[in-house]
């Protein structure tokens, strides 16, 4: 028992609340609607089954849509998360249910994205029995799970939901998985819900030493050559004002990570384009070139700094981070500054000279024109007979006039999706960056539609990856969520493929697709869908696709052979980036 | 490149289910062998202590201590050289009662390594020893040679020359 007298008045207001019995399922279905969660995405079976049964009677007040497999649940959360940066939430049955999750979970883990995930579990007297459907998913998904916890207990239940909110979107974001046995789900208990504020030995945003951001701004404002090199803590932190002002107070030609594409607009005169394996000329090369870099809410990922030792080593770096495990931990910073992106940039604002670099903007220029020329030119306006990725791009922003949201893919045309998409709204670039998970975009695209219905999102897969999910048609079919879909074919896990070219000497191991008649599976789901395979048809088509007011099904039949370049070679300098 | 050195990691956690999983799984990913580890309560109710032995760079260690703070149910975790630390392991033989009176040597032994008897019986006796790792592995060369049913050994358990400041943090916490 608690001592009355120790308590709060908080917790004394909390205990003396109006409580109500009810059973640990229905409590589940509570705490959820008192998290604000309006769809969540899952699949029913045995161990989670008194959990469906409360969601039938509360579904006039939330949306549970049934994808056609567990990992399309967590994507979809995972697309509702990062277009509107609330928590996602999945739910499955124990067993196999609940291990088809973690593809999805170890996603949202490397991206940071924000979801929780409730699994059944058996009856707790049958734990470790191996009883039907048993898996440890505790065990399982402990080393891709910012937090996971076990209820057996339903008087649990809600304050280990809570948790599960709080932590899932505080700080770092990341994924929860809460795993209830099935004897919790059905054991009544008084319910309270009380939101998380705190957890004693969790300190989600670390505080900021005020003379990091002195030693930081005192570094720009002596800078030659700075560079901004921003990921997707920008957008998480809700700083692309903040960032932009600091961009244009002290004149610093800013580059951005896959993950944080979208943050500032493609068109901003001091955006100078993506850094990283494929991203562009200028950035990868003038890195070994800046007198000050200045990281902020990124991670130095091998796929952005190429080889370590020769990345940005004249520079000093200045490190904007939440985590502070990510301080030093593959780039050696002079300057950290941790804490909360949104705040720290307000702060720093102030400290920076009014500034410009016009001689060092005018280096970009000149390699962007260098790439223009290679590269660039040949994939937007292709000459050749093939329709490139790039064209189709290109299309798609002429027609959403650049407010699409993109829900790429991994492979070839995330690269080019990530690469040519123009981005006027932030958090439009939603893909898998981190794990690189083929199958990502259609389940992704249904939770983004579903966060965020007034946009348009547009998903752009490939051939192969699009046949990990494709079963998830079933789920636009039944749930109507206009979403686009558009399949680059090239007849090719064309990344593979394009690395067997370069590196193996063109042994095209296993990376030949013959693929289905994908217009006919789309209408075999009741989707509209168009094959596209000329240039005279492409302009109409995507402009079809776009106008219409239910989901599309777009084939592009592209060049079977194309590369995408600018390339980084594994294991080479961002500087010595290839051209072709 | 720096050389690797002998680590002594305490980490201060909650009390729950799963933590030692998840600590674990921090050092496997990289494919880091644990020496020892250890848990225990700590000096504060309700905080469990964790030692861990591990041989790395110290650049190494100073990445792994950031990925063990990071999880959500550790409140504070620490790194010390051998130097910063007081530190002990434990041990335990059991060896045959016979020899106590047909080897004069043996009670020698134990005399002068400061072991304590812990037990005896007509078949066996255990013989405890407290003490630094190369005490105990001179007494276990001194008895093995006499023969040893069973030998056994904890994991290293440490205090730190500095404080610590957890209760201060916890206390933080609460106001």
């Amino acid at each position: 028992m608690i001592m009355q007298e120790t308590l709060t008045i908080k917790q004394k207001q909390y205990l003396e609340q109006p409580k109500v019995r009810i059973s640990g399922s229905e409590a589940i279905v509570r705490c959820l609607l008192a998290e604000g969660v309006d769809v969540l995405y899952g699949y029913p079976g045995g161990a989670i089954m008194p959990v469906y049964d409360e969601l039938y009677k509360y579904q006039d007040k939330i949306h549970h849509v049934l994808t056609r497999h567990e990992q399309g649940a967590t994507h979809s959360a995972q697309g509702y998360a990062r277009i509107s940066g609330k928590v996602g939430v999945a739910m499955a049955t124990s067993g196999p249910g609940a291990t088809n999750l973690i593809t999805g979970i170890a996603d949202a883990q490397i991206d940071s994205t924000p979801i929780v995930c409730i699994t059944g579990q058996v009856a707790s007297h049958l734990l470790g029995s191996d009883a039907f459907q048993e898996t440890d998913i505790i065990g399982i998904s402990t080393p891709v799970t910012k937090w996971n916890h076990q209820v057996t207990r339903a008087s649990e239940i809600p304050e280990v939901i809570a948790k599960a909110f709080y932590i899932a979107k505080s700080g770092r974001p990341g994924p929860v998985l809460i795993d209830i046995t099935k004897d919790a789900q059905f054991e009544e208990f008084d319910f309270q819900y009380k939101k998380c504020t705190g957890v004693r030995s969790y300190i989600p945003v670390p505080k900021t030493d005020e003379s990091s951001l002195i030693a930081a701004a005192e570094l720009i404002n002596n800078a030659k050559k700075p560079m901004i090199v921003w990921g997707q803590g920008v957008i998480l932190g809700k700083a692309e004002e903040e960032l932009k002002a600091v961009m244009e107070k002290a004149g610093i030609p800013s580059a951005w990570t896959i993950m944080g594409a979208s943050a500032i607009p493609t068109s901003h005169p001091l955006n100078i384009g993506m850094v990283g394996m494929h991203g562009n000329y200028a950035p990868n090369v003038l890195t070994n070139q800046c007198d000050v870099l200045i990281a902020i809410g990124m991670r130095f990922d091998d796929r952005v700094t190429g080889k370590l030792d020769e990345y940005a080593t004249q520079a000093k770096i200045i490190h904007f981070e939440i985590d502070p495990a990510e301080i030093d931990k593959n780039v050696k910073t002079d300057v950290a500054v941790l804490g909360d992106s949104k705040e720290n940039l307000s702060k720093l604002l102030p400290l920076l000279n009014p500034n410009s670099h016009p001689k060092w903007l005018q280096k970009f220029k000149d390699l962007y024109a260098i790439e223009f020329e290679k590269v660039i030119k040949n994939d937007l306006h292709p000459t050749k007979e093939g329709l490139t990725m790039g064209e189709v791009l290109k299309e798609i922003n002429i027609q959403s006039k650049g407010q699409a949201a993109i829900v790429s893919d991994v492979g070839q045309h995330q690269m080019i999706a990530c690469r040519y998409a123009e981005f006027n709204v932030s958090k439009s670039n939603i893909t898998s960056g981190g794990l690189g998970t083929m199958g990502f975009a259609l389940p992704a695209a249904i939770g983004a539609k579903m966060a965020a219905p007034e946009r348009d999102v547009v998903a752009i897969i490939g051939d192969g990856g699009y046949q990990m999910t494709i079963q998830e048609l079933g789920t636009i079919f039944q749930t109507k969520v206009p979403v686009k879909i558009v399949v680059l074919n090239n007849e090719f896990l064309g990344m593979v493929r394009q690395w067997q070219q370069l590196f193996f000497d063109k042994r095209y191991a296993s990376t030949e697709m013959t693929n289905p008649d994908f217009v006919a599976i789309a209408k075999g789901y009741y989707v509209d869908a168009k094959k596209v395979t000329k240039r005279e048809e492409l302009a109409s088509a995507v402009k079809e696709m776009m106008q219409s007011k239910e989901a599309y099904f777009l084939e592009v039949c592209v060049e079977k052979e194309d590369n995408v370049f600018p390339m980084v070679p594994s294991g080479a300098s961002v500087s010595d980036i290839r051209l072709e | 490149m720096s050389e690797d050195k002998l680590f002594t990691v305490s980490i201060y956690t909650e009390n729950n289910i799963g933590l030692l999983n998840r600590i674990s799984a921090i050092f496997q990913r990289r494919h880091i062998n644990i020496e020892s580890i250890n848990s225990s309560a700590s000096e504060i109710d309700g905080v469990t202590r964790w030692t861990i032995l591990v041989n790395m760079t110290e650049d190494q260690m100073k990445k792994i201590i950031g990925q063990i703070e990071r999880q959500v149910e550790v409140i504070k975790a620490y790194y010390h050289t051998d130097e910063e630390t007081i530190y002990q392991e434990s041990c335990l033989f059991k060896i045959k009662s016979d020899l106590l009176f047909e080897e004069p040597q043996i009670q020698n032994i134990i005399k002068l390594s400061n072991a304590r008897i812990v037990t005896v019986n007509k078949k066996f006796f255990v013989l405890e020893k407290s003490g630094r790792r190369n005490e105990i592995e001179l007494l276990h060369r001194e008895l093995s040679v006499f023969g040893i049913m069973q030998f056994v050994r904890s994991g290293r358990i440490a205090v730190t020359k500095d404080e610590m400041k957890i209760t201060e943090m916890l206390a933080a916490f609460n106001n």
